[in-house]
This record gives C-alpha cells, structure tokens and sequence, in this order.
C-alpha cells in the first residue's frame, strides 16, 4: 500500500487523511524530520500559512522538506499548503517565506476576508465539475510557462487558475478536503502512478 | 464584489470550514495592533480582538461591552491571520456591526456582559460564523441549533486556572460517549434531560463528535495546559489572559504554540516550558465572585 504523509503541524489534517484512507491509501501524519522518510508523497493542507511556516522551522522539518521538493516528492498542497509550495507570495507578512516548488505568483486571502468565503462548482479538466470550497483563499495571479492549469474558475471578473501542476507538484486554491468528492486527491494518486512507470 | 456564476458566500460549509483551518492551533486575546503582531509572528492562528483581556475586565468590573471599531480596524491592518472578536450574549446588534466591520469570527461571549437572559443571537441569519461557549453537551448542541460554527469550552476566563475548561470538556466527552452507547428509543429521554435538539442528538450519538469543531478555552496559561486540552479532546485552543499577562509574552505565545502541535510529544511540551518566567499570577476558582461561565442558557 502506497504510504502518503500529511503536514500534520496545524490545520484540516484530518479531512485529507479521511480523503486518503476512502482512496486506499496509507496515510500517515507528519510532525517530525524522520517521519518524511519512505513516503511515496506528501499533502500539505489547509491551515494558516505563516503558522505553518513558523512551526516548520521549529520542529526542524523546513530544510528535509526543502530536500525532498528538490529530489521530487509528489506533494499536493490546498490553501495554505500552495501558498507553501508557490514561488511568490503577496499580500504576506514581510517575512513570509515559500518554497518555490510550484512557478506560481500567488495572493494571500485575494479573495477577501472570511464575508467573502464562498463555494462554487469548478470545471476540472478530464474530470468535471467538483465543488469548490474558497475560505480567506490565496488567489493565483500568475503562472510560469511550466506550469500545467488543471483547473480554472471565473469569479466575476475572469477566468483565472485555481488547480496547477508542474511535475510532481499540485497545488489547489479551494479544499476538496472539505467535501464528500475525492476526484481531486485521485488526480494527485494518479499522478504518482504515473511518476513510477 | 461581484461573484462567479453559482457561487455562495456565507454557506454552512464555507462558516464551519474556517474553524476545520484553525485546528491544532492557538488563538490569542490581544488588546492592540503591537500584541496582535507578537501573537502572529509567535505562529498564532488567530487573534481576538478586545478592549481588556478577561482578567482586566474581571478586575475593572462595571458593563464589558464590544470593542470600539477603530481598535479592530486597528488589529485588522496590522496582521494577515483571521481577526476575531466579540459581542455580547443576544446583542445582535453588536453582531451585525461586527459583520460589516468584516471580522473573520465573532465570539458570542459570556466574558462580556449578556444583554439578553433568555435568547442567544440567532446565528443562522448572519454570513460570518460564531464561536459559543458550552459548558456541557445539551448548551453545546442549543448553540449549534442556533447556528453556531465552533464550539469552545467556557472555562472561568480571566483566572489563569484551567479546571473549569477541564470540567467541560470532560463533561461533554462523558455525555458524548453516553449518547454513542445509546439505543434509538433512549435518545428521546437523553435529548429532553440534555434540552438539546433530537436531529443533533442523533447525529452525535451516529458520528461520536460535535457537529463543529470543539475548542477549549478559559484559563489556560501555561504550555502544559495547552498538552492536557488537547489530549482531552480540544481540536485548537484559545489563550486569553494567559500571554500577555506572564513574564515573557513573546516566549510564552511560541511556547504555547509549539505545545499545541506537539501535545503528544512530552519531551517538547518540557523543552518549551524550561526556564519561561511567572506564568500569570491567577485565582482560586472557589473564590470567585462573579462566575462567567454561569453565563449563557
């Protein structure tokens, strides 16, 4: 059984480790620099992305994570999570720091405050409509030329990104976590088939 | 703003969702944009927004009421986590002030003083979620009736003492557990001793948690008692006085946040708590004169 850590530091830790398990797959909690090795991939979930970061660095796990993004990890980030993964951040604390693992420009909570939390369905590429859940969402404002948009959705004033990829990295605006619908999370698993052939 | 075709702001799921994102964390009381800022680079995951911290207003006495709105303003600039803040018990009003100010979460809390002794707000009619208090499970589920999105233990805020929080958590894991070990016709009797809603006594009695997240709040001031909550079965945990009544708020704030996310790792909950100066001094809960989690019905 393929083994799928979850960033278990701060946030919705537990929906992504019930979308796993529905999946088939073993999912563990990670909280420790040890507890990365062997792992077939990685969710980093929803939560507060400068908690995350901060709880990062103290419990050591910032630089073996930055190694394994480097040596290609499948990992899939939703909310805080891509905001994690992207390579710019606006809108952030001054200090706030990312790994740059998705080429992605991304703006914290750029479609307003928790008032403006909404859902909505989003067309899927090669999958369909899934309901979308944006809470204090990071919007992506740009893409790099190697990233595959997997999905985009058009929030009154165009269609823009909100499910990317660029190899063995995924990085989503809304939480299929917070739903009964485990397309998305399928969309990640597959891809790491794909990765071992 | 204008939205996308088919979307919905203000839905059940979008309310409760925020409160799942907050899990395994801490949010802090603060009472200016300077705490607010300490509280978010010490790894908060929200802050409070309020005029005196629970053990000013025990202290101060007279009528606590909600913050004036430059403050939150204040607090919303300086900071890019969720702001929170208060109203008082069944002072809608207060409420809808606080939606259009555009807070993240409003606290209907017994720490201010009630200006309704019958009715709570009716949450439902509002697009930003409520946190509530309870005390057992039955308080827990009227508040969820009524549309709450996250439940907190009350705790005796302002005290420095954790006991009463202890006491409802554990109660309402005892009344849980009592429910899951039911059969379907005791359910009836079990919802009239709780005075809770049937359809949310069979759903806890079916799922074995809350319909919402259960945080633990009221009186907890050190590192450990952020460990023994959550291992009592607190998903995230609010500091009041706690931080910025100790010796060293910047230490105790980072303390208590790396707790929380270890909690079940003693090894680091000792680490964090060495050498962290006076915790905030705190109360005999026996010798209280006003009881705060008395309030709320």
């Amino acid at each position: 059984m393929r083994r799928v850590g979850v960033l278990a530091l701060q946030g919705d830790v537990r929906e992504h480790v019930g979308v796993l398990e529905r999946l088939n797959v073993r999912a563990e909690r990670v909280r420790r620099p040890n507890q990365l090795a062997g792992l077939d991939g990685l969710v980093i979930p929803g939560g507060e992305s400068t908690t995350i970061a901060y709880l990062l660095t103290t419990s050591g796990l910032r630089e073996p994570l930055a190694r394994a993004l480097e040596e290609g990890l499948s990992t899939f980030g939703t909310c805080a999570g891509l905001i994690m993964l992207s390579t710019s951040v606006s809108d952030g604390r001054a200090d706030q720091w990312s790994y740059g693992a998705l080429d992605v420009a991304v703006r914290r909570n750029g479609y307003g405050r928790q008032v403006a939390s909404f859902e909505a369905p989003v067309a899927v590429r090669g999958v369909g409509d899934v309901p979308g859940v944006f809470i204090r969402a990071p919007r992506i404002e740009e893409v790099g030329a190697d990233v595959d948009v997997v999905a985009t959705y058009d929030h009154g004033d165009g269609e823009h990104p909100v499910l990317v990829r660029q190899g063995p990295v995924w990085g989503c605006s809304f939480h299929p976590e917070l739903t009964p619908v485990d397309r998305v999370h399928q969309l990640f698993l597959d891809s790491m088939s794909e990765a071992l052939r | 703003m204008t939205t996308g075709m088919g979307s919905q702001t203000g839905s059940t799921l979008v309310k409760r969702g925020l409160a799942d994102m907050l899990r395994g964390g801490v949010i802090m009381d603060v009472v200016n944009p300077e705490q607010a800022r300490i509280a978010e680079d010490s790894g908060a995951v929200a802050v409070m927004a309020l005029e005196r911290v629970p053990s000013d207003i025990r202290r101060d006495g007279g009528v606590a009421r909600m913050s004036d709105p430059e403050m939150i303003q204040g607090i919303q600039a300086a900071v890019t986590i969720p702001v929170m803040a208060k109203a008082r018990i069944g002072h809608f009003a207060e409420a809808q002030i606080l939606q259009s100010l555009d807070v993240d979460y409003i606290d209907e809390s017994e720490v201010l003083t009630p200006a309704d002794e019958e009715n709570h707000i009716d949450k439902w009619a509002f697009t930003v979620p409520f946190v509530c208090g309870a005390t057992n499970l039955g308080e827990a589920l009227r508040r969820i009736g009524e549309g709450a999105c996250m439940i907190r233990s009350k705790g005796e805020a302002g005290t420095g003492n954790v006991v009463e929080a202890v006491r409802h958590l554990r109660t309402i894991m005892t009344q849980i557990r009592r429910l899951q070990s039911a059969d379907a016709t005791e359910l009836y009797a079990l919802a009239k001793d709780l005075q809770a809603p049937l359809p949310l006594v069979r759903e806890v009695a079916e799922t074995g948690e809350l319909p919402v997240p259960l945080f633990c709040a009221g009186g907890l001031s050190t590192p450990a008692d952020a460990s023994l909550v959550m291992q009592l079965g607190a998903q995230a945990v609010f500091v009041g006085s706690g931080i910025f009544k100790s010796d060293d708020p910047v230490r105790m704030a980072k303390a208590i946040v790396e707790a929380t996310t270890h909690y079940q790792d003693p090894a680091i909950v000792a680490k964090v708590s060495t050498g962290l100066g006076a915790a905030m001094k705190g109360f005999e809960t026996a010798t209280l004169e006003v009881r705060l989690a008395e309030r709320g019905w």
